[in-house]
Order: C-alpha cells, then sequence, then structure tokens
C-alpha cells in the first residue's frame, strides 16, 4: 500500500501498465500543444501584451500625463471636474494611475492605434477596462507601452483591481471610443 | 518555550516509547503523538478563525447583505489570507510530515525540544501578525505588495511563522535518516512519506525565498532600507506564494494516496510513475513566481512562456499523472473486491458514508475539474489578460485550496482522530455529512467566483456598484446574481466547516476512547492488489472514462477562453 515501503524492492524496474503509458503519453502531448499556442499566438493572434516598458520616476510620468491633457483637452467630463482629452490619431497617449483616479478621460478613435502609456504615482494598481476585460498591472516607477486598437465605439470604464489602499473601490476612470473623423 | 505548549518535555525518558494504534496497527511514538496533536489542534484552531473571517468577506461581497465596513472589509480580507492559505495549512502540514515520516516509517521524533521550539515560533509569529492586522495600520492584504506598508512585525510574524515551519521541515528531514540509520523499515520509503519528502523540500525552496523578500522589507518598514522595488519584490515574494501551493499539492496528494491505502487497502499501480510525477513537482515548480506577472510592465514574453508553463507543462503533467493513478488505484482496488460489474460499480460501491472516503474523493475530482483547469487557463500567458486580478483569481485558488487541499485535510483529520488522539468519532451522522456540504459549498465559492470574474468583476473590491465614485462601471445583472450564489456558497461552505469543527472538538473531548491495541499490524486492510505493474492483470474502464472526461472538459474550456481572448480589441 502507499503507506507502506513498495512491496518489490526493485520497483523502479517494473513496467509500467499500458493505460498509465498512454495517459501520461497523452498528458505529454497536451502540454506541448499548450506551451506552442502561446507561442503561435505571438505570430498568429492580435492580443499580445507588448514588452516595451521603461523605468521612469513617477514625478517625470505625472509631467507627460499633464503636458498631453494641457495640449489636448476638450473639455470636462460631466460635472466631476475631470478633464477629458482627445489626442492625436495614432499617437501616444498617457494614463495615470493615482490614489484613486485614473486621469484623464481619453477620447480615442475606432479602429485607429494608439500607443498607450501606463504608469502609478504612488502604489500599484490594476488597471481594468470594462466590459472589454482587458487587465492589466501597473507599477510605479515603470512605464508599460500598450499598443491597441479600439474597434467598438462607446464608453469604457476603467476600475482598479489591484488593491490600493482604503479608496479602493472607488477609483475609475474612462476611455470614450468614437467614430474617427475622418482621414486614415 | 516549553510553557507555550504545557507538554513537560524535560522529563521524558529517553529511551523512546511506542504503542501501537488498535484501529489501523499502526505504531504511533509518543513525541511524535504530541507533537502531530499540537500542530494538527493549532491549525484547526487557525481554520475556525480564518474561516470565520473568510464567510465575513463573501457575505460583504454579497451585494445583498453587504456586510462589513469598508476598512474592516479590508483589514478581515487581509487576516483570511493569513490564517488560512498559511497558518492553517502549514501546521497541518508539518502535522502531516511527523505523521509520514515517524508513524509511516515507525521511528521515533528526533530532536523533540528543537520541534516544540519550532512549533512555538510558528506559534508566536502567527499570532503577531495577527495582532498587528488587527491593530489596523496593516491592511496590505496577504499578498503585501510595497510601495504599500504594513508595520514591521506584521513582517517580523511571518518571518517567525516560516523560521518555525523551516525548524518542523528540519525535524521532518532527521526523523528519515534515523529511521534510515536505525533500519526501522525495508528497502524505500513508502509512497506517501516521497510525497511528504517532496512537500518538505519544496518547502525549504518556498521558505528561503519568503526570506529573502521578507527580510528586506521588514527593514525597508523599519527605515533601514530605503526603497523595495515593487517588480523584483514580486518575482521573489511569489517563488513563496506560489510555490508554497505546490506544498500543498504534494501533501494532499500524499494525503489522497494514504486515504485509498488506509481506508480501501489501495495500492499504487505503479510506484515509478507516481513517484516520478512527485519528482515532476520539485523539478519544474520553482518557475511557479511567473504566473503572477504575465501582466505586468517590463519582462518579456519568452520569459513568461518558460516559466508560467513550468517549462512545456511537466509539472502540470505530474498533477494529470496523480489524477490517473488516484482513481486507478482505487478502482484496482474495489474491482479486486470483486465490485466488478459494468464500468461503474467499484465507485458507486465506493463507502461513500465514510468521511475521510467521501471528501478525499471530492477533493480529487475538484481539484483537479476547478482548480485544475482553471489554474492551467489562469496561467496561459496572452488568457491571463482576461482575468488578471478579476475575482477569477480567488476562484481558481479556492478551487485548489479550499475545494482540493482544505478538504483532503478535513477528510485526513477522521482517520487521525482514532489513530493520535484514540477517541472514535462522536455526531458520526454529522460527520458522514460534512464532506459534502463543505465540498459543494467550497466547489461553489470556486465557480461562481470564477464566473463574476469572467464578468469582470474585480478582486479585494468593497463595493463594485461604484456608489462613492465619480465614474462608476455598470455590472450585468449576471455579475450581481453570480456574487450572490457566491455568498450562499460561502454559507453553505461555514456550515460545513462548523460541522468539522464540533466533530473534531467533541470527538477530541468526548470520543469513546480506543484501548492501545497489540503491536500487529493485523488489523490494517491488507493490499487489494497483490501484484501490480503487469500489464494485461488491471483493467480499469472506470479510471479511462474519468480521465477521458476530464481531458475533454480541459481541451474545451481552454479554447473557448482563446476564442474570448480574439474578441479584445488588437494589443501588441
Amino acid at each position: 500500500m502507499a503507506i507502506h515501503p513498495p512491496q518489490q524492492r526493485i520497483w523502479w524496474r517494473e513496467p509500467i501498465e499500458k493505460m498509465e503509458v498512454a495517459w501520461i503519453a497523452i498528458a505529454f502531448v497536451w502540454g506541448l500543444v499548450m506551451f506552442f499556442t502561446m507561442i503561435a499566438w505571438h505570430f498568429w493572434g492580435q492580443q499580445n501584451l507588448a514588452n516595451e516598458a521603461y523605468r521612469v520616476q513617477p514625478e517625470a510620468y505625472v509631467a507627460k500625463v499633464e503636458a498631453m491633457t494641457e495640449q489636448y483637452k476638450v473639455g470636462e467630463e460631466g460635472d466631476t471636474g475631470i478633464e477629458v482629452v482627445h489626442p492625436p490619431a495614432g499617437s501616444d497617449v498617457y494614463l495615470l494611475a493615482r490614489l484613486w483616479q485614473w486621469w484623464p478621460v481619453l477620447e480615442l478613435e475606432k479602429g485607429k492605434t494608439y500607443r498607450l502609456h501606463l504608469s502609478s504615482a504612488d502604489w500599484q494598481h490594476g488597471f481594468s477596462l470594462l466590459p472589454t476585460n482587458i487587465n492589466i498591472q501597473v507599477h510605479p516607477g515603470y512605464e508599460m507601452v500598450v499598443t491597441v486598437t479600439p474597434t467598438e465605439t462607446g464608453e469604457f470604464s476603467i476600475v482598479c483591481n489591484e488593491y490600493c489602499g482604503i479608496g479602493h473601490h472607488t477609483m475609475s476612470g474612462k476611455i470614450r471610443v468614437v467614430e474617427s473623423k475622418g482621414g486614415k | 518555550m516549553v510553557a507555550v505548549t504545557g507538554v513537560d518535555v524535560g522529563r521524558k525518558p529517553l529511551a523512546p516509547s511506542f504503542r501501537t494504534c488498535a484501529v489501523t496497527g499502526l505504531r504511533v511514538e509518543a513525541n511524535a503523538e504530541r507533537l502531530i496533536k499540537a500542530n494538527a489542534v493549532a491549525g484547526v484552531l487557525f481554520l475556525a478563525l480564518g474561516g470565520l473571517f473568510g464567510l465575513l468577506v463573501a457575505l460583504t461581497r454579497w451585494p445583498a447583505i453587504h456586510l462589513l465596513p469598508a476598512e474592516w472589509f479590508y483589514l478581515i480580507l487581509t487576516a483570511h489570507g493569513a490564517n488560512v492559505l498559511l497558518f492553517w495549512i502549514i501546521f497541518f502540514e508539518i502535522a502531516v510530515l511527523y505523521f509520514a515520516s515517524t508513524t509511516l516509517l515507525n521511528c521515533r521524533l528526533p530532536a523533540p525540544k528543537v520541534a516544540w521550539a519550532g512549533f512555538a515560533l510558528m506559534v508566536i509569529g502567527a499570532v503577531v501578525t495577527d495582532i498587528a492586522v488587527f491593530q489596523g495600520e496593516s491592511t496590505v492584504m496577504f499578498t503585501s505588495y510595497p510601495p504599500m506598508m504594513a508595520k514591521p512585525h506584521f513582517y517580523l510574524g511571518l518571518i517567525l511563522f516560516a523560521v518555525g515551519a523551516l525548524v518542523g521541515c528540519g525535524i521532518f528531514f532527521a526523523a528519515l535518516v534515523v529511521a534510515k540509520e536505525e533500519k526501522t523499515y525495508n528497502g524505500s520509503i513508502p509512497l506517501v512519506t516521497f510525497g511528504a519528502l517532496t512537500a518538505a523540500i519544496i518547502a525549504v525552496f518556498t521558505i528561503a525565498s519568503g526570506a529573502i523578500i521578507l527580510i528586506p522589507t521588514f527593514l525597508w518598514s523599519l527605515g533601514y532600507i530605503s526603497h523595495i522595488d515593487p517588480l523584483m519584490y514580486k518575482v521573489v515574494w511569489w517563488a513563496m506564494g506560489h510555490s508554497s501551493q505546490q506544498i500543498n499539492v504534494s501533501a494532499h496528494v500524499a494525503i489522497w494516496y494514504a486515504i485509498a491505502a488506509i481506508v480501501l487497502g489501495a495500492k499504487p499501480l505503479s510506484e515509478k510513475v507516481s513517484r516520478t510525477a512527485y519528482l515532476m513537482y520539485i523539478l519544474f515548480l520553482q518557475l511557479a513566481s511567473a504566473h503572477h506577472l504575465l501582466v505586468e510592465p517590463g519582462i518579456s514574453s519568452e520569459w513568461k512562456i518558460v516559466n508560467t508553463s513550468y517549462f512545456m507543462y511537466l509539472a502540470v503533467l505530474g498533477s494529470m499523472i496523480h489524477g490517473m493513478t488516484v482513481p486507478g488505484a482505487i478502482e484496482a482496488a474495489q474491482r479486486k473486491r470483486g465490485f466488478n460489474k459494468g464500468v461503474f460499480e467499484w465507485l458507486r460501491k465506493a463507502p461513500w458514508s465514510n468521511p475521510a472516503f467521501a471528501g478525499m474523493f471530492l477533493s480529487l475530482v475538484m481539484f483537479g475539474f476547478i482548480g485544475g483547469i482553471s489554474g492551467v487557463v489562469l496561467g496561459t500567458e496572452q488568457l491571463n489578460i482576461l482575468m488578471h486580478n478579476t475575482i477569477y483569481v480567488p476562484g481558481h485558488f479556492h478551487g485548489t485550496v479550499v475545494a482540493g487541499t482544505t478538504l483532503a485535510f478535513m477528510a485526513a483529520t477522521y482517520l487521525l482522530i482514532p489513530l493520535f488522539f484514540k477517541r472514535e468519532l462522536v455526531l458520526k451522522k454529522l460527520a458522514q455529512w460534512q464532506p459534502y456540504l463543505f465540498g459543494i459549498g467550497a466547489g461553489g465559492i470556486s465557480l461562481f467566483m470564477m464566473g463574476a470574474g469572467t464578468l469582470g468583476v474585480p478582486r479585494r473590491h468593497w463595493d463594485i456598484t461604484f456608489s462613492d465614485a465619480p465614474m462608476g462601471t455598470e455590472f450585468s445583472a449576471a455579475a450581481y446574481l453570480m456574487l450572490g450564489l457566491n455568498g450562499i456558497c460561502a454559507v453553505l461552505a461555514a456550515a460545513g466547516g462548523i460541522a468539522y469543527i464540533l466533530v473534531v472538538v467533541g470527538s477530541i473531548l468526548f470520543g469513546k476512547r480506543i484501548p492501545d491495541g497489540q503491536p500487529k499490524p493485523a488489523s490494517a486492510p491488507q493490499p487489494a492488489v497483490t501484484q501490480y505493474g503487469n500489464a494485461g492483470t488491471l483493467h480499469l474502464p472506470g479510471t479511462l472514462v474519468l480521465v477521458g472526461i476530464f481531458f475533454l472538459s480541459f481541451v474545451l474550456y481552454y479554447y473557448v477562453n482563446w476564442k474570448y481572448l480574439a474578441q479584445l480589441w488588437p494589443l501588441r
């Protein structure tokens, strides 16, 4: 029994059941299939997370977001006083995570490709775009650049899914995707 | 240290004293018995405490009830993680290590004073960390990611606890050496002991990783170190955080084999295959950090793919092997007993009213189907984008650690009480129902959290209605329904947990005493399969069907998630 020493002293010489051999072979091949599926998706899939990231001082990153916001501000979001930014199609856009807000509100054009920069001013945060369900971890001191192409118009919420203190559940933001204003 | 335990270690005779269990025929040494009892009891106390916290968390996330205020919710959630995932499971694992070494190898426990010192360190560490959490300034969650900082004694408690656990592992290794030296067994160590050895080896790696990251973090919280890089912290912390789950897997797989052996006399189909599967865990689990870093900045896809797959899924292969050999051993034993009709008579006529067996089998099924499959999907580089940090993640690990490990440990308790406390179980009817109550509850918690996570509901989140937020989001009615069902299942699991505590405490205090048996192993069930490893003698169609269903579910669920992923906005 499994609680006693093996009955046959030379247990490593015993032949293995055919059924066990078959199952091991199937499981091994399945493992390889799953392994190569991840690799294949890098060649043929559309959804792969960027490897592009830079070290950045949180203050320097905040300055970049502020500069973009000032340059491309088109209004404020309702009565919240939060800036809405419409950066040029295809440009670098910056989103700041801080206690407890995603800032600013970004207005993007459908079908255009943007370089979305993500970083935090303070603690770790979790970028979670809903209802699309894209989830990316955001660190202070690291600036990640995700190249993204919104494919549908509408309002998309950003919530935080990394615990960041007592206001965590109030942390939110928005990306609004609008029809492209002409040109490719 | 001795005073903490209340046992007078100082006046013990030098020669080890053994007694023989009347039920199992196993020989139990006095020092080992006291330590096993102490560790198991401490574990159960922390389970009761942490389980209560878990119920409070689930009732708060049930939108219709929303029990706790925000501050308390996050505090209790931090305490829940530490008390069940760490304290309950590791105390019980130390008991399992001492059982698998001393009892199964028929040897004495070496250096009992050192073992008691380790136990005391664990108790002190756990209490210190709990105090830190309840003082209110260490609400940093179980993961304690910097730059968020807890009070120094939060980290100090965890370090002390880990050192104590390391001492326990050392005692286990020493017991193996003593048994070999004193020739207390013949041939190789039993498979269950081999599984415990796997768990202990992984534990040493895990605790070392924990020390490498928690000691600097402790110094940082004291102000001696100015900066802890959050990404570096996560890489090393998860070498502890995820690898420690492989300790649990090794330990509860060992318990599956042990229960199948003790209850049914089941023998492993092949020692070689089962042991190699354990070896896979040891060789590849160090890569486990990667599962938690799949959507982090600054980590290359190559690193993620190699590591998150435990290098081409060779550790997953280990689990899939156990997933076949454990039910296979049970089927073989049952068929040997004459339950040969059709494909599933062996399963229908299994001892389902024996809580040890029922708990073990439910744990096996749910660990594989719920915890195992979701774990692989969650740990796939690109698929993680869909689920990272959603409530799918706790859904997954409640499938592994609650429905898998905790249920298996509960099942083992029903055998440990007669063996070490020399008491019969009380409330036998309640005990019979307990694995089902707890199992259905735990399985439901896992599934409904996974369901809500698929809809984007974040984990560790007090209010998904965003009533205080300037810009909220609207979750679908289905998401609210899932969280409600999760709450109901948490109540079921809590009822199962209370039943467990009642049976365990009741039996230890009031169970009918079992006299010591004669020193002969006759009362143990005889091995049901006399010859194994001989192709053709074993025919296990039931197991074949079970693993076939498992494999199909796995493949389907895996590719369904790729289909979901393909619908996301293009990212690169």
